[in-house]
């Protein structure tokens, strides 16, 4: 076993606790809203997506690579964008209590 | 130089970490996705100088972001409040495609004997990715209507998807142990995703919330296998940050729905709630309507009243008429709360989403274990659209598809009022007992309407 996987091994492992721990506490009403959050966070492929569109050197590379990116874009952005639509709308008393009405009426 | 990009790395999941806990408290969840945004830019910014760019690389590189963003923020700008589960589950196969490409594409370069440890998280990439990417799109279909969110079961159903899944590994021991050439992972990817649909079909609308948060969690692992492939550190870390923290929000959110992941994704939900639909033709009994003033009257005097809101309302779009006529009451002197069960919605934290977009401060939003003791004094319940979360039926009938999962304690309540469009059952598809209770009354109509009128009353009261 190499040096290289032995320590992506411990990060994998330590990350699997990290990822347990760092949201047991979280309530009911966030649910959506972090299950949104972490759908965004996996977006990180785009850097996986990143290096094999660069180097794409092929007719069947270069399509991999453009819809790898394509589709990894999307994640990243409208996971961001969608989970911060959800999340501004979580004010507190005061906060709701200064926004004008209807502002968010469709 | 790799030093810096390394650091970068460690920066980045130091942000995802610390963004993932402030997602999990109210206040700060906002500041949680922005932390975690900014995680992203530092790691795509330490990326980008380390491309070797290839011509036909640097335009497809260039064209595909732009067409990924626009798609991205334009699908997340557009979508209704009330169509957030689906989004999310495009998002989500979205991620779960891309890193069964990026597998693909890796597989291709390392010729027909690549050393097994940069093989063998290609091919869970690809299995993984790919029954993520094909399962998110039939999620989708189901919650947008576009299929029937009932659940699609045939005979030997369990049998065929055993098939796949053998078929499946079959492929594995193929690329890994004989030769890694096109036909044998392209075969795997193929039967992958018709694992994916085959997964997915026999789940009924109602868990596809639970459905999407695992196959959240599969990306999230599927990334971290192109990490150990790519023998990079931020997708190795985000990527199983997601997928350990998802599988945990999967167990916690159909432990909020009472009922076991394993009932959930084989479960007899769907061979129950045919049996239940035909047993719910009590239709005869009588039900008790009243006027909109008669209604007015009884809230305007109450000292407390608790509104429990349903998907129904989110339907009719009723979010600001309710909090309209739940200001109008707090201002006459009335102790107004909302009680939110878990799954309310469409999703657990769904409906507070939806309050939160009337701007109903979250304060006022109560979680069921906080309120359930509360509803003995309430007198009046205002039940707007919601009907399963509170039917007896879950606490006393032990036949029921429902029995055992936590309910509103509503019929404790002095008066129960049911805001409903008609006498049909709710998503669970069972009759609800408490429709017909000597202390209910119903009143027909969309909810809004209803609402709209019923604050008008009130004002008149």
């Amino acid at each position: 076993m190499t040096n290289e996987l032995l320590n992506e091994l411990t990060f994998f492992v330590l990350a699997v606790f990290v990822g347990i721990e760092v949201i047991s506490k979280v309530p009911t009403m966030l649910h959506t809203p972090l299950m949104s959050g972490t759908n965004a966070i996996h977006g990180i492929i785009l850097v996986g997506a990143l290096f094999i569109a660069a180097g794409a050197n092929s007719p069947v590379t270069v399509i991999l690579g453009f819809l790898a990116v394509v589709l990894a874009t999307t994640n990243v952005v409208g996971g961001f964008v969608v989970t911060d639509r959800m999340l501004e709308m979580f004010k507190g008393r005061q906060a709701a209590a200064k926004t004008p009405e209807a502002e968010k009426t469709k | 130089m790799t030093i810096a990009y390394a650091l970068a790395y460690l920066l980045a999941a130091i942000l995802f970490i610390l963004g993932l806990r402030q997602l999990s408290s109210p206040r700060t969840a906002r500041n949680g996705n922005y932390t975690a945004g900014a995680g992203m830019v530092i790691a795509l910014g330490a990326t980008v100088p380390q491309l070797h760019f290839t011509g036909a690389g640097a335009i497809i590189v260039l064209v595909g972001v732009l067409v990924g963003a626009s798609v991205g923020t334009i699908g997340a700008r557009q979508v209704k409040m009330t169509a957030i589960p689906q989004m999310v589950a495009l998002f989500n196969g979205a991620g779960g495609g891309a890193a069964a490409l990026v597998a693909v594409s890796e597989l291709l370069t390392f010729g027909s004997h690549p050393p097994i440890n940069e093989a063998l998280p290609s091919v869970f990439s690809i299995v993984i990715g790919s029954v993520s990417f094909a399962g998110s799109l039939v999620a989708f279909a189901k919650l947008q209507e576009l299929m029937t969110g009932t659940p699609i079961t045939y005979p030997g159903q369990q049998l065929v998807n055993g098939l796949i899944a053998a078929a499946i590994i079959g492929f594995v021991i193929a690329v890994l142990a004989i030769a890694s050439i096109p036909f044998s992972f392209l075969s795997l990817m193929v039967l992958a995703l018709i694992l994916g649909v085959a997964f997915v079909l026999p789940i009924g609308g109602a868990d596809m919330p639970v459905v999407i948060s695992l196959l959240n969690a599969f990306t999230g692992l599927a990334v971290a296998a192109s990490g150990f492939t790519l023998n990079n550190f931020a997708l190795i870390v985000a990527g199983t940050l997601v997928g350990a923290s998802g599988s945990l929000l999967t167990k916690l959110m159909s432990d909020a729905m009472g009922r076991s992941l394993r009932n959930v994704l084989f479960g007899a939900f769907g061979q129950v709630r045919t049996t239940a639909g035909a047993a719910a033709g009590k239709q005869g009994r009588s039900v008790r309507t009243s006027s909109i003033e008669d209604l007015a009257t009884l809230l305007a005097y109450s000292r407390r009243v608790i509104i429990v809101p349903g998907y129904g309302l989110a339907v009719a779009q009723a979010q600001h008429a309710v909090r309209e006529l739940a200001d109008l009451l707090e201002k006459k002197g009335v102790e107004v709360d909302y009680a939110i069960h878990p799954v309310a919605g469409r999703m657990p934290g769904h409906m507070n989403v939806l309050l939160a977009e009337a701007n109903v401060p979250y304060e006022q939003l109560k979680e069921m274990d906080e309120i359930n003791d509360e509803f003995k004094d309430a007198d009046v319940v205002l039940v707007v659209g919601a009907n399963d979360v509170v039917n007896p039926a879950a606490r006393t009938s032990p036949g029921s598809p429902i029995f055992g999962m936590p309910i509103l304690n509503a019929d404790e309540a002095k008066n129960i009022v049911f805001l409903k469009r008609s006498m049909r059952p709710g998503f669970a598809g069972i009759d609800n007992d408490l429709l017909y209770d000597p202390k209910t009354i119903m009143l027909f109509g969309d909810a809004k309407d209803s609402l709209t009128k019923l604050v008008n009353a009130v004002k008149a009261a």
